[in-house]
C-alpha cells in the first residue's frame, strides 16, 4: 500500500510538484488503474484531513527556504510557519530536523532530507533523489532557541495523531504552552475528535489559549477561564496569575478567584499527599513495630535484637528471590508471597530458640534482657555481614508493586500502597490469633498472672517460647515488606528499632491498638512536619516529642489500668 | 560480699596505688628511656592508654548512676561526646590562622560553608577557663534538664533507658545538620595547640595521659565519697526499693537528679580529655551504640563497685583493640557473646564475683543470710 502510494508519487515528480498535486495527476491521467485511484483516494482523504491551505507551489514552499539560509533566527521562523502550514510532510521535516538529518544543498537551495548514508528525499514532497551528491550537502543546524520552536511545533503536528495516547500529550502540552498559534490546528482537532478524555484536554488547552487572548470576547474568556480553573492543577495557576495580570475589569476577578480557589484546592491536595506518605511511613513503623508489640509490650521482654528479626526477614527474601531467579524465572512474581511465610518460619524459629537458650533465663530482669539481646544483635548482624559480604543486597519488585497511579490530585506508588495494605492485614490477623484462637488465650492468661495460669494447666515455658517466636516471626514479616523500600544490609534492623521501641512505648505497653494509633499518629505527624523543617529536624522534633510525651504520660498512649502496670 | 563504709576500701587503694604508679611509669618509659630500651612505650601506646583511662572515667560515672542508683543510662556517651565537643571547640579556636583557609577567627569548616561570622554557639572558646566551665555546664545542665524531667514524672527502668538512648539519637542527628555550627558529620579535627602546646608532642601526650590516670583517680575518690556518705545510702536504697524509700519520706527525684547531673559532669571530663589524645570528635560518638558499649564495660567488671567499672572498660577496650587488628571480622562476635556471657553467667561482673570469692573464703563456713546486698536482687 505505501509502496504503491510512493510509486505514484514518484512518477510525476521531477519538477518538485507537491504530492497533491501529483495525486491529482495520477487520478486524471490513470483512471482505470484500480489500485491507482485506491491509492490516490486515500491519499486524498488524508491529505484533505491535515490540509486547510494546501500548498499549491510547483516549487518547493517558500517557507522551507527559511531552513536553508543557515541562521537560526530563520530557522526559527521557518518552523514556526512549518508547524500551521499544514504540510504534509511537515512532520517528517521536523523530525528530521530535531534528528540531524534536515539538509540542504547550498546551490540550489533545496531542502532535503537524509534518509541513509546515500540516500536523500525532498523535504517538501519526500521523493527519493538519486542524482544529488550527498558529500556536498550541508546540514541544517540546531541551537536551544530553535529546539524549543522545533518541540512546540512538533507538538502541536501530533494533534492530529491516529494514535489517542499520542494526541493527549499533544493536546497537555499545547494546554501547558498556550500558544495563540496552534488555536485553528486545535479547533480542528477539537471537532473531530472522538475519544472523550483527549477531547476534554483539548477543550482545556483551547480555554488556555483563549483565556490569554485580549481579542477573545468577555465571554469566551469568562467561560475559558472557568474551564481552566475546573482543571486545578499548577499550570492552571500559573496560566490564571498571567490573565489576572494582564487584564482589566470582570476578566481580572474571574481570573483572581480562579487563583485562589485553586490555590486552596492544591495546598489541600498538598496535605492530602503528605498526609498518605504519613500513612505510608506509619505503615512502616507499625509494621517494625508490631512484633515488638507482642515481645515487648504483652510479654514485657525488651529485645534489642528485634530489629536484626527484621534483617532477616529482608535477607530471607533476597535469598528466596536469588533461588527463583536462577531456577524458575518465571515465579519472580510471587516471590514476595512465597517470602512472607518462609520469613515467618525462619525468624520465629531463631527466635524461639533466643527464648529458649538465652532469654528464659532472664526474666524478670530487663535491663539485663536489653543487654544480653543487644549482644545478640551483634552477634547476628556480625553473621549476616560473614554469610552475605557488608555490602546492600538488591531484592526486586514483582510487577503488582511497580510503578504508580494518580487518584485525584494525589501520586500513589502501588508499593507503597501494598505495604500498608500488608501492615493492616498483619494486624489485623494477629488481633485474631490474641482474640480467638486457644493459643491466644493461653499467652494472654499467662501474660496476665502467670502463677494462676501455671495452675490452671497451662504449660507457661512453651507459651513463652511461642509468643515469643511469635513476636519474632511478625518481625520477619515485616523485613520481607520493608526489602522493597530499605536496603537489604545488615545495618537495615538498627535503623528501625529505636523508631519501634518509640512506637511501641508511646502507644502504650501491652496494647496492640494503641501500637497502630502510635505507628499512624508518629508516620502522619512526621511527614507533615516535615516540609515546614525538613527530614532531620522533623524527627529531632518528634524524638523530643516522645521523650517530653512519656514525661507527661509514662505508661503511654493507651495504658493498661491497674496493678499489673507496676511490676 | 563484703561491704565495707570506709572512703578507702582495700580495692580502692589498690586501684589508687596502681594509677599513681601508672603516672609516674609512663614518663619515664615514655620520655627518658632510649628509644632502643625495651622499656620504652611508644607515643601512640601512651595515646591508647590515655583513650582506655578516659573510658575508665566514663564507665565510673555511668556505674556511680547505674550501680548506686539503678538509673541505667543508654545515653552516656551523649555527655561524654558533649565534654569532648566543648574541648573540640576550644581546640579549634586554638588553631587560628594555621588552618586551611588561614582565618584568624573562623574554624575551617565555617569558612567552607561562607559563613561570615562566628556562630554564635562558638563566643568564648577561645578561652581555656570558659571552656573548662562549658566541659562541666553543658552535660550537666542537660542531664539536670533531663533527669528533672523524667524523674519528676517517675520513668524508671526500661523506660528511662530508651529515652535517654532517644536522646543520645536526637543528638546524633542533629550534630549531623551541618546548620547546628558544630562541624557536621566531619566533627571537629586537625587540631594544633593545647594551652600553647603543641597535641601532636610526645610531652603533652603523656602529659595528657597522666593527667587522664588523675582524672580517674579523682572521679573515683569524688564516686566514692558520694557512695559511702549517707546520700550514697540512700541511692541504694532507691536502687533496691525505690517505692519503699519514697513511701519514707526521701525526694526520690531530687537525689537521682543530682547524682545523674554529677555523673553526667564525670562523663564531660573524660570526653574533655578524650578529644585531645585521640584528635578528632564528631557525632559518631552520640551513636547510641557506643553508649551500650559502656554499659558493657560496667557489667563485665560488675556493677556497683566502681573499681570494676573502670577495670571493665579497660579489659574490653584492650579487647576491642586487639581484636580489630588481629582478627575485625570477629570483634562483633566476641563482644556480642560478651554481653550474653555476663549477663548470664556473671551477673556481678569480674570483681562482684572476685569479692564475694575472697567473702566466702574468709568467713567459711559461709552464712547465706550474711550477705548484705550490695547488689540489687532484680532491677525494678
Amino acid at each position: 500500500m505505501t509502496k504503491r502510494l510512493e510509486l505514484a508519487a514518484i512518477e510525476p515528480s521531477r519538477s518538485f510538484r507537491s504530492s497533491t498535486q501529483s495525486s491529482a495527476q495520477i487520478i486524471s491521467s490513470r483512471l482505470t488503474e484500480a489500485l491507482a485511484v485506491f491509492a490516490a483516494l486515500v491519499t486524498m482523504i488524508a491529505l484533505s484531513l491535515f490540509l486547510s491551505g494546501a500548498v499549491r507551489a510547483d516549487e518547493q514552499p517558500s517557507f522551507l527556504s527559511g531552513f536553508t539560509t543557515d541562521k537560526f533566527a530563520d530557522t526559527e521562523k521557518a518552523i514556526n510557519s512549518l508547524g500551521t502550514s499544514g504540510l504534509p510532510m511537515a512532520s517528517a521535516i521536523l523530525e528530521a530536523l530535531a534528528s540531524d538529518r534536515l539538509v540542504f544543498d547550498p546551490e540550489t537551495k533545496t531542502l532535503l532530507i537524509r534518509m541513509s548514508e546515500a540516500q536523500v528525499i525532498g523535504a517538501a514532497d519526500g521523493q527519493i533523489l538519486e542524482d544529488i551528491d550527498v558529500d556536498t550537502l550541508k546540514k541544517v543546524r540546531i541551537n536551544n532557541a530553535v529546539r524549543r520552536a522545533l518541540d512546540a511545533a512538533l507538538g502541536s503536528l501530533t494533534l492530529m495523531s491516529p494514535d489517542p495516547i499520542k494526541r493527549l500529550s499533544a493536546a497537555e502540552s499545547a494546554y501547558k504552552t498556550h500558544d495563540p498559534a496552534v488555536l485553528d490546528l486545535l479547533q480542528q482537532a477539537i471537532d473531530k475528535e472522538t475519544d472523550a478524555k483527549v477531547k476534554r484536554m483539548q477543550l482545556a488547552a483551547k480555554a488556555a489559549i483563549q483565556a490569554l487572548d485580549p481579542q477573545a470576547s468577555d465571554a469566551d474568556r469568562l467561560s475559558a477561564i472557568e474551564i481552566v480553573k475546573a482543571r486545578g492543577d499548577q499550570d492552571a495557576l500559573s496560566l490564571l496569575a498571567k490573565v489576572a495580570a494582564s487584564s482589566e475589569g470582570s476578566i481580572k476577578t474571574a481570573a483572581e478567584s480562579g487563583v485562589t480557589s485553586i490555590r486552596a484546592n492544591l495546598a489541600l491536595w498538598n496535605n492530602v499527599q503528605n498526609i498518605w506518605y504519613g500513612l505510608s511511613l506509619g505503615s512502616v513503623l507499625l509494621l517494625a513495630a508490631i512484633g515488638l508489640a507482642i515481645t515487648f509490650g504483652v510479654m514485657g521482654i525488651i529485645n534489642m535484637a528485634h530489629g536484626e528479626m527484621v534483617m532477616i526477614g529482608a535477607y530471607t527474601t533476597y535469598v528466596v528471590q536469588e533461588i527463583i531467579r536462577t531456577k524458575f524465572p518465571a515465579l519472580f512474581d510471587y516471590s514476595l508471597l512465597m517470602a512472607v511465610p518462609l520469613a515467618f518460619v525462619v525468624t520465629a524459629i531463631i527466635g524461639m530458640a533466643i527464648e529458649r537458650v538465652i532469654i528464659r533465663y532472664l526474666y524478670g530482669r530487663p535491663l539485663e534482657t536489653l543487654l544480653a539481646t543487644f549482644g545478640l544483635s551483634l552477634v547476628l548482624q556480625q553473621a549476616v555481614r560473614t554469610i552475605f559480604g557488608a555490602n546492600n543486597r538488591e531484592v526486586g519488585a514483582p510487577s503488582f508493586m511497580a510503578g504508580s497511579f494518580d487518584f485525584g490530585g494525589l501520586v500513589i506508588t502501588s508499593g507503597r500502597m501494598w505495604i500498608i495494605v500488608f501492615a493492616l492485614m498483619v494486624f489485623g490477623v494477629l488481633q485474631l490469633v490474641l482474640r480467638s484462637t486457644s493459643f491466644g488465650l493461653r499467652m494472654r492468661a499467662v501474660t496476665q498472672n502467670r502463677k494462676m495460669a501455671s495452675a490452671m494447666g497451662i504449660d507457661t515455658n512453651r507459651i513463652d517460647a511461642l509468643a515469643f517466636g511469635l513476636g519474632s516471626g511478625i518481625a520477619g514479616m515485616a523485613g520481607v515488606a520493608l526489602s522493597q523500600i530499605d536496603n537489604v544490609s545488615p545495618n537495615l534492623g538498627q535503623s528501625y528499632i529505636i523508631d519501634s521501641f518509640m512506637v511501641v512505648v508511646f502507644g502504650g505497653v501491652g496494647n496492640l491498638w494503641g501500637t497502630l494509633v502510635g505507628a499512624l499518629t508518629l508516620g502522619v505527624a512526621n511527614k507533615v512536619l516535615e516540609p515546614f523543617i525538613g527530614a532531620v529536624l522533623g524527627k529531632i522534633v518528634m524524638l523530643i516529642f516522645i521523650i517530653m510525651f512519656i514525661q507527661k504520660r509514662p505508661r503511654g498512649l493507651f495504658a493498661l489500668k491497674g496493678r499489673a502496670v507496676e511490676a | 560480699m563484703q561491704t565495707s563504709y570506709d572512703l578507702l576500701d582495700r580495692r580502692g587503694i589498690i586501684m589508687l596505688v596502681l594509677l599513681g604508679l601508672f603516672a609516674l611509669i609512663v614518663p619515664i618509659c615514655a620520655l627518658l628511656v632510649p628509644k632502643t630500651s625495651l622499656f620504652f612505650m611508644p607515643p601512640y601506646v601512651v595515646a591508647l592508654l590515655g583513650k582506655y583511662l578516659c573510658y575508665a572515667l566514663l564507665a565510673l560515672a555511668l556505674d556511680l548512676v547505674w550501680g548506686y542508683c539503678g538509673i541505667l543510662s543508654l545515653g552516656h556517651g551523649a555527655f561524654f561526646a558533649l565534654g569532648g565537643y566543648a574541648m573540640g571547640m576550644y581546640l579549634m579556636r586554638q588553631i587560628g590562622t594555621r588552618g586551611v583557609y588561614a582565618n584568624a577567627e573562623l574554624p575551617d569548616f565555617m569558612v567552607f560553608l561562607n559563613w561570615k561570622e562566628l556562630h554564635f554557639t562558638w563566643y568564648g572558646f577561645q578561652h581555656f577557663p570558659y571552656a573548662a566551665l562549658m566541659i562541666l555546664a553543658v552535660p550537666g545542665l542537660l542531664a539536670f534538664v533531663f533527669g528533672w524531667f523524667a524523674f519528676r514524672s517517675r520513668v524508671t527502668g526500661v523506660y528511662l533507658s530508651i529515652i535517654t538512648q532517644a536522646m543520645t539519637y536526637a543528638l546524633l542527628l542533629s550534630f549531623f545538620r551541618n546548620d547546628m555550627g558544630f562541624g557536621g558529620n566531619n566533627g571537629l579535627t586537625d587540631f594544633k595547640d593545647i594551652l600553647g602546646y603543641s597535641v601532636q608532642s610526645d610531652q603533652t601526650r603523656v602529659a595528657l595521659c597522666v593527667l587522664s590516670a588523675l582524672a580517674l583517680a579523682a572521679g573515683y575518690l569524688l564516686a566514692r565519697a558520694i557512695v559511702v556518705s549517707k546520700f550514697g545510702k540512700v541511692l541504694i536504697a532507691i536502687r533496691d526499693a525505690e517505692s519503699r524509700t519514697r513511701f519514707l519520706g526521701y525526694r526520690v527525684e531530687n537525689f537521682k537528679v543530682i547524682v545523674f547531673t554529677i555523673s553526667a559532669m564525670m562523663a564531660g571530663i573524660a570526653g574533655a580529655l578524650f578529644v585531645p589524645q585521640v584528635g578528632i570528635i564528631n557525632p559518631s560518638e552520640f551513636a547510641p551504640a557506643n553508649s551500650i558499649e559502656a554499659v558493657i564495660w560496667v557489667a563485665v567488671g560488675g556493677r556497683g563497685t566502681l573499681v570494676g567499672a573502670a577495670l571493665g572498660a579497660i579489659l574490653v577496650s584492650f579487647g576491642k583493640t586487639y581484636f580489630t587488628g588481629a582478627l575485625p571480622e570477629y570483634w562483633l562476635f566476641a563482644l556480642g557473646a560478651l554481653f550474653v556471657i555476663v549477663t548470664l553467667f556473671l551477673p556481678k561482673g569480674i570483681i562482684g564475683t572476685l569479692g564475694e570469692m575472697w567473702a566466702r573464703h574468709r568467713t567459711s563456713p559461709p552464712k547465706p543470710s550474711d550477705k548484705p546486698s550490695n547488689m540489687p536482687a532484680a532491677a525494678e
